[in-house]
């Protein structure tokens, strides 16, 4: 077919990847322009940079974003695996019911019904049981890992769906105890599934900015958050630099991830 | 899908296709009161932080706003004189949004920016995921990252960098300004026009991998058989390729329609003060208007009539899959 179509085929798929990455190279262009006008190239400079060093807003928000997300991505991968790994080897067991049918019920949640829903919750419960006492770190966390859960068991479900389940029955043969087949033969080959499912989740956490609006108190301001505020009155070149370490960051540990990835998968396959 | 990137695209592939295909083997039917232990932990915090919350939405719809904290009035009422609790049930919450044009036309607006970026993001994707699907097997990783690149960095400064090429100033006007296409700016800022950029932008990796995994799997002896029986480039396509991927095509227009629908970061950033979409009409209810009781009747009829038929219709979609 290639060699039939290749104008318009290859015409339009790049530029569907030009549509994708413009924008944001237009950001990491304009993060080093000296220039308060965005549009004007006024010359190359690091200030915004520095000014966004010097943000003590920005740099609160990031350190209260970093540690929700760590700690989200961490819980939401201990109950996303369980999850994951009770629908798919389990087989038929009291609850299977409710549990598949509520694991992925939040991914097809809009965010807003989410959000104001976990909201009333926590009022209701505090309301009720005084906890939790206020808004803040905690039920941002609390809603993280709920939306995070689900995608976890997910990708933990497609991997052991294609997992080759004669090593878990090779291991019951020779005697292990159900927790020791679980830490020793099933936790190890899901490990790369664990990996991108906590990547996966840390991302999410960092990014999401409607739910979190709905349940942190003030003074405890995520990232997402301090941007949407700042960006909302218009463009300014210290969230460009800002874009542009978080891109950085993101491609690199990508990239990192991925090729740790296809080493493990090999060694995996030369191991089996 | 190619082994070393389908962890990154889980979200995407495996949420609509393929999800429940599980093998109906246990681990030891002995081990039944452990299972359902160790099964109850997830379902217990998804019950308590997903389930209930529902419940309490569906209270406070009923409920009327007042000034206090929390600022609505309590459905249970304690009569110290009659010694009588009286439940106060206010359907006024819910009668306003069918009165009020406003919601309708907002719940409208949705569905139809939504069906449109859809669709869009459809005609856009397709050629993308067929070229990756035919290219060779080193450079479909390469492109394959490159669709998902994006994906892992933050949706809200992808959203803003828009907001600098689509301004009067920004970068697409001066380009044009300067290739002489046009004599003065066009205003792309604040319309309907950037909301469905801004759509058809986040969501298409969400496109592009689902059309893949199925494009990739066509068998091309039936192309080739196909072309034998006489048919053109053209033909072949709209006959064999086209039919074959539309298990792709569903997938990937529903992980694209369904956020689309109750979007609000993109509408609020790209879009004008006029828009009207469902998912900005209960933020603005919620946090303007610090209304909660009208916040939750709206939450309760977008979950009743957008939520809930794409659940069933995707519900039945996995059936299908799970038949063939």
């Amino acid at each position: 077919m290639k060699r039939r179509k290749p104008g318009f085929l290859q015409l339009s798929s790049w530029l569907g990847f030009a549509f994708l990455y413009a924008p944001i190279i237009s950001l990491i262009v304009y993060s080093f322009n000296a220039s308060k006008l965005v549009t004007v190239w006024g010359g190359f400079s690091l200030k915004w940079y520095s000014a966004l060093l010097d943000n003590e807003q920005i740099i609160d928000a990031a350190i209260v974003s970093l540690k929700v997300a760590v700690i989200s991505a961490s819980l939401a991968v201990v109950l996303g695996t369980l999850a994951g790994f009770c629908l798919s080897r389990f087989g038929r067991f009291r609850g299977r019911m409710a549990l598949s049918g509520m694991i992925t019920a939040p991914l097809v949640m809009p965010e807003v019904i989410t959000g104001l829903s976990l909201l009333l919750l926590f009022v209701a419960l505090e309301g009720s049981f005084g906890w939790p006492a206020g808004r803040g770190i905690t039920t941002v966390i609390i809603a993280h890992v709920t939306f995070c859960m689900a995608y976890v068991a997910v990708v933990v479900q497609s991997r052991l769906a294609t997992l080759d389940e004669s090593l878990e029955e090779a291991a019951m043969d020779l005697g292990a105890k159900p927790w020791t087949l679980f830490f020793l033969v099933t936790l190890p080959l899901i490990s790369p599934a664990l990996i991108s499912g906590w990547l996966l989740s840390f991302t999410l956490s960092l990014d999401d900015l409607v739910i979190a609006s709905f349940v942190s108190g003030p003074g405890n301001s995520t990232l997402p958050m301090v941007i949407f505020s700042k960006v909302r009155l218009g463009v300014t070149p210290e969230i460009n630099a800002l874009a542009t370490l978080m891109i950085l960051v993101v491609a690199v540990s990508v990239l990192g991830a991925t090729w740790q990835l296809r080493r493990q998968s090999r060694s995996v396959r030369s191991n089996a | 899908m190619n082994r070393r990137t389908s962890a990154f695209i889980p979200a995407a592939t495996g949420a609509v296709s393929g999800l429940w295909r599980q093998a109906l083997h246990g681990l030891s039917a002995r081990l039944q009161p452990g299972k359902t232990l160790v099964a109850s932990i997830p379902t217990f915090w998804l019950a308590l932080f997903f389930l209930i919350p529902f419940v309490v939405v569906f209270k406070i719809s009923l409920a009327e706003p007042a000034i206090a904290v929390p600022p609505y009035t309590a459905l249970f009422e304690w009569d110290a004189d009659l010694a009588l609790a009286s439940l106060q049930l206010n359907l006024g919450n819910y009668l306003f949004l069918f009165e009020d044009s406003l919601y309708l036309e907002a719940y409208l607006n949705s569905i139809k920016v939504a069906a449109i970026s859809t669709f869009i993001t459809l005609l856009l994707a397709y050629p993308m995921a067929y070229m990756i699907a035919r290219s060779s097997p080193s450079n479909r990783v390469i492109l394959l990252s490159l669709v998902i690149l994006p994906f892992w960095t933050s949706f809200l400064l992808r959203v803003y960098a828009w907001m600098g090429f689509l301004k009067k100033n920004g970068v697409v006007n001066e380009l044009l300004l300067s290739m002489g296409l046009i004599d003065e700016p066009l205003i792309m800022l604040q319309t309907d026009f950037a909301i469905y950029i801004g759509i058809i932008y986040t969501y298409l990796p969400f496109m592009v991998l689902p059309l893949y995994s199925t494009l990739e799997k066509l068998d091309i002896s039936l192309l080739e058989a196909a072309e034998d029986l006489g048919c053109k480039p053209m033909q072949r396509f709209f006959l064999v390729t086209l039919p074959l991927s539309l298990p792709g095509m569903l997938a990937g227009c529903l992980l694209v329609f369904i956020p689309a629908l109750g979007e609000y970061v993109i509408p609020a950033l790209l879009g004008g003060s006029d828009t009207l979409m469902i998912g900005r009409v209960l933020w603005d209810e919620f946090f303007l208007n610090r209304d909660w009781p009208r916040a939750s009747a709206v939450a309760i009829l977008m979950l009743l009539f957008l939520v809930m038929p794409i659940m069933l219709l995707r519900n039945a979609q996995g059936r299908r899959e799970e038949r063939t």
